[in-house]
């Protein structure tokens, strides 16, 4: 037998749910711990940014409108669907150094984080929500609404953990997201972008982009159409997502690189990181009427 | 039956010229790929913008709509250096609503009329229609042609209900809906173009769609008609005006359409009394454009009017 002709994959970026490339055209080479090429890299541009924010708005109506109880059996395909494939995905995190162990670990993790969310989905609600006592004859109540579109900014390490845990606590409450990946780890996003397309979870929801964070930041801070942003990044990053905020009015939660963060701790997920990206409404309604 | 029409197509085709569909396809895909950018960009921006004629054309519009729909056809954003739409198009019984908002202003009044969209109606009740659309004060009639008669081959009959429905224009502009979606064939776009715009006045439209089918305006079938106009001005030198409509609903798109102006007619058309858009959409995106052109930062389409459902 002849030798096999060699196929090198093109890992594409998940955008609106289908596979892009960057406007750009432009790639970066990426190489694993022994130094070897593995592959070219899309560097998504201010431009890919827009349109993914662009998908991301087309889908989001329709997410916030399924009922929470769809939302969580989607989210649970969605680990399902990464179970299935674990053993590529901490190949790829293996990328990047570190042990096979450590790698398994960290996919474990990561499934059992959409578990976790996948559970809170129809739950949240129910805690955050409330009926307030007033002083008149009405019945007062709050509920909870999505905030819209939130951009995430990954940090470096943790490539597959820490994004997932950006991303879950709030898509769980219908909001979409369009997140830029490690930068200098991002195949196991493209991984994940891949599970996710077969995941019943509709396009557009998640958005995952690859590429320089610098980049990037500025049109993050400035975009008005994102409602949020919710990253982990450095000093002068924070400064300038902050002023980018307050000019275009977007809440912000972003978490310092320079000090360690534990994602594999009970303390990196829960309620009141899916609380962070909701809005509350009161309502007035007359009793007896 | 189908014999007879062959034959006067054959005819027409023959006097009229063919299209290179092949050519036309491949002219308009290089007009995606021009950079235009900085001053250049919101220059066209803001000519596409004045070159608008708002729309809306629904069974449930009621005077409220288009007295919203005038005022943002005058200003079309507090604050921002941004024209006037061109005109305002609606059906023929909101002509009355929507004069009354834009007298006195440089905004016309477009009224579509002949039992648009599908043309279906006796002629005397079409012609009625603009009578009518004209006596409330319409400034421009948008007619369909009879697409019936013109895929049985009875060409003299389209070209002759054009001419009635002219006379009963009196002095308003009269737009031409060749619906190009229903003639199948650039041929066939090419002859309507040329049996129209023999009939018509100097600054008189021809215009793609009616927005009402599945195909609208493409870039294709505006060049075949933009150079049925090119080659009809320069045989005859009458210039006629060309309006796309429908399916243009991203600023991209128009500047590509304004771009295809540029090439095949040249600066004399790039005005808004030679060439518009019919779309209703395509302003906010505009507007949105213009707003990341002058401040750097990408723009929230609930900043212009849109219902967006809070995303």
């Amino acid at each position: 037998m002849s030798q096999r002709l060699l196929i090198t994959k093109t890992p594409k970026c998940y955008v609106g749910g289908a596979f892009i490339r960057s406007e750009s055209g432009r790639v970066a080479e990426l190489h694993d711990a022994s130094g070897a090429f593995f592959a070219n890299i899309a560097q998504c541009t201010r431009k890919d940014l827009r349109n993914a924010v662009e998908a991301a708005a087309k889908a989001g109506p329709g997410w916030a409108k399924r009922t929470a109880f769809n939302r969580g059996q989607i989210l649970y395909r969605m680990a399902e669907m990464i179970e299935a494939r674990s053993l590529e995905l901490a190949e790829a995190i293996m990328l990047g150094g570190g042990s096979k162990a450590e790698a398994a670990r960290e996919v474990a993790a990561s499934i059992e984080r959409i578990v976790h969310y996948a559970g809170w989905t129809d739950k949240y609600e129910q805690i955050l929500g409330s009926v307030n006592p007033v002083a008149s004859p009405h019945f007062n109540f709050t509920v909870t609404e999505p905030m819209g579109i939130i951009g995430i900014i990954a940090p470096d390490d943790s490539p597959l953990l820490a994004l997932i845990s950006l991303i879950l606590p709030a898509i769980t409450s219908g909001n979409c997201v369009v997140a830029l990946a490690s930068q200098t780890q991002p195949y196991p996003s493209i991984l994940l972008g891949e599970m996710l397309a077969t995941s019943d979870l509709p396009g557009g929801v998640v958005n995952l982009l690859t590429g320089q964070r610098s980049d990037l930041i500025h049109t993050f801070a400035t975009h008005e159409h994102l409602r949020g942003i919710s990253g982990v990044v450095n000093a002068s990053d924070r400064k300038q997502l902050k002023l980018g905020a307050a000019e275009s009015v977007k809440r912000v939660r972003l978490q310092k690189s320079e000090e360690a963060i534990d994602w594999f701790a009970d303390s990196a997920q829960g309620l009141y990181d899916i609380r962070e990206w909701i809005e509350f409404k009161t309502t007035w309604h007359p009793i007896g009427a | 039956m189908l014999l007879k029409s062959h034959a006067s197509l054959r005819r027409f085709i023959d006097d009229v010229g063919t299209v290179d569909a092949v050519g036309i396809e491949e002219r308009v895909a290089k007009f995606t790929t021009r950079s235009l950018k900085k001053k250049s960009k919101l220059f066209g921006l803001k000519l596409a913008a004045s070159m608008i004629d708002l729309t809306t054309l629904e069974g449930k519009d009621t005077a409220g709509k288009v007295a919203s729909l005038c005022k943002k056809a005058i200003t079309p954003h507090e604050g921002m250096d941004v024209p006037s739409t061109a005109a305002v198009c609606v059906y023929s019984s909101m002509v009355r609503h929507a004069k009354r908002h834009l007298v006195g202003t440089n905004v016309k009044v477009a009224s579509v009329a002949t039992a648009f969209p599908s043309g279906q109606a006796p002629l005397r009740t079409r012609l009625a229609e603009v009578r009518a659309a004209v006596g409330d004060g319409a400034d421009e009639i948008d007619m369909v042609i009879n697409r019936g008669a013109f895929l049985t081959g009875e060409l003299s009959l389209v070209q002759d209900e054009i001419s009635q429905v002219l006379e009963a224009c009196g002095d308003a502009t009269l737009k031409v809906i060749l619906e190009t979606s229903e003639l199948e064939t650039y041929d066939n776009i090419r002859v309507a173009s040329f049996l129209a715009m023999r009939v018509l006045r100097p600054g008189d439209f021809v215009k793609t769609s009616t927005g009402k089918t599945s195909a609208n305006a493409t870039l294709g079938n505006n060049q075949v008609m933009l150079e049925a106009i090119r080659d009809f001005y320069l045989e005859t030198g009458i210039p006629i005006s060309m309006k796309p409509a429908g399916g243009i609903r991203t600023a991209k798109q128009a500047l590509h359409f304004l771009i295809a102006v540029k090439e095949t007619l040249g600066d004399a058309w790039l005005n808004n009394t030679r060439y518009r858009f019919g779309a209703s959409s395509l302003l906010n995106d505009l507007l949105r454009q213009i707003e990341k052109e002058l401040t750097g930062a990408y723009q929230a389409p609930w900043n212009f009017s849109d219902a967006t459902e809070g995303y």
